[in-house]
């Protein structure tokens, strides 16, 4: 049932269970029980899920309301199409551990980039925005 | 509805889906994803139709047998004229 037929409505996606994905490159996994105009939404039972490589860990968040700008992609989470085979999931502590290695190693990637640059005469002025989409 | 309902569209050059609504905002609505690059992107395995918030969206690729561009281009400069007199 569509109340507003040729929109691309979110009414429809609610009380479902959904991962949204936010300009800061974080997912979140939770039941979307409220919408609205601006796409803020509310996040029931929320998970935040970390992704390293093949694996992932989940953080529990409880109850989430993402302003909308924030927003980059909401999906519905199809429960046939679990894929167990191809990710592991880990305990908390590990894929903190996995991230701040992460981290560590592309902060070491970006230093290297800026100092090849310094030595040629360039330089690429830093991004104010954390988005990571 | 919008006509290009139903048309296979790929976003930013990441997720690849058939069109399934658009709004005001352009807004998209896709069914049946894909994601181009599945293993950067390993948080997607699990979702078949997704909403994407328009002002996030950079490109819109759509296949270009489907698209008159003749038609595009005289519609386009009708309407340049239009707005300049």
């Amino acid at each position: 049932m569509n109340y507003m037929p040729g929109t691309a409505s979110l009414i429809d996606d609610i009380d479902k269970k959904h991962l949204v994905l936010l300009r800061d490159g974080r997912t979140l996994i939770g039941f979307l029980r409220s919408i609205d105009q601006f796409a803020n939404l509310v996040f029931h039972q929320t998970v935040e899920r970390i992704h390293v490589g093949k694996k992932f860990g989940d953080i529990p968040r409880g109850i989430f309301i993402v302003r909308g700008e924030n927003v980059v992609l909401l999906g519905e989470i199809d429960v046939d199409k679990l894929c167990d085979n191809v990710l592991q999931q880990v305990s908390i502590e590990e894929i903190l551990e996995e991230q701040r290695l992460q981290q560590q190693a592309k902060q070491k990637t970006e230093k290297a980039k800026v100092t090849a640059l310094k030595d040629r005469g360039l330089s690429i002025p830093k991004a104010d925005n954390l988005d990571e989409y | 509805m919008c006509p290009l309902c139903g048309w296979d569209v790929l976003v930013s050059y990441l997720i690849c889906g058939t069109l399934h609504s658009v709004d005001q905002y352009l807004n998209i609505k896709l069914t049946d994803i894909s994601v181009t690059d599945p293993e950067k992107y390993p948080h997607m395995l699990s979702v078949k139709n997704c909403f994407i918030r328009g002002s996030v969206v950079r490109y819109v690729q759509l296949p270009a047998d489907e698209v008159d561009t003749q038609l595009l281009q005289d519609a386009a400069r009708k309407e340049a004229l239009q707005q300049k007199q």
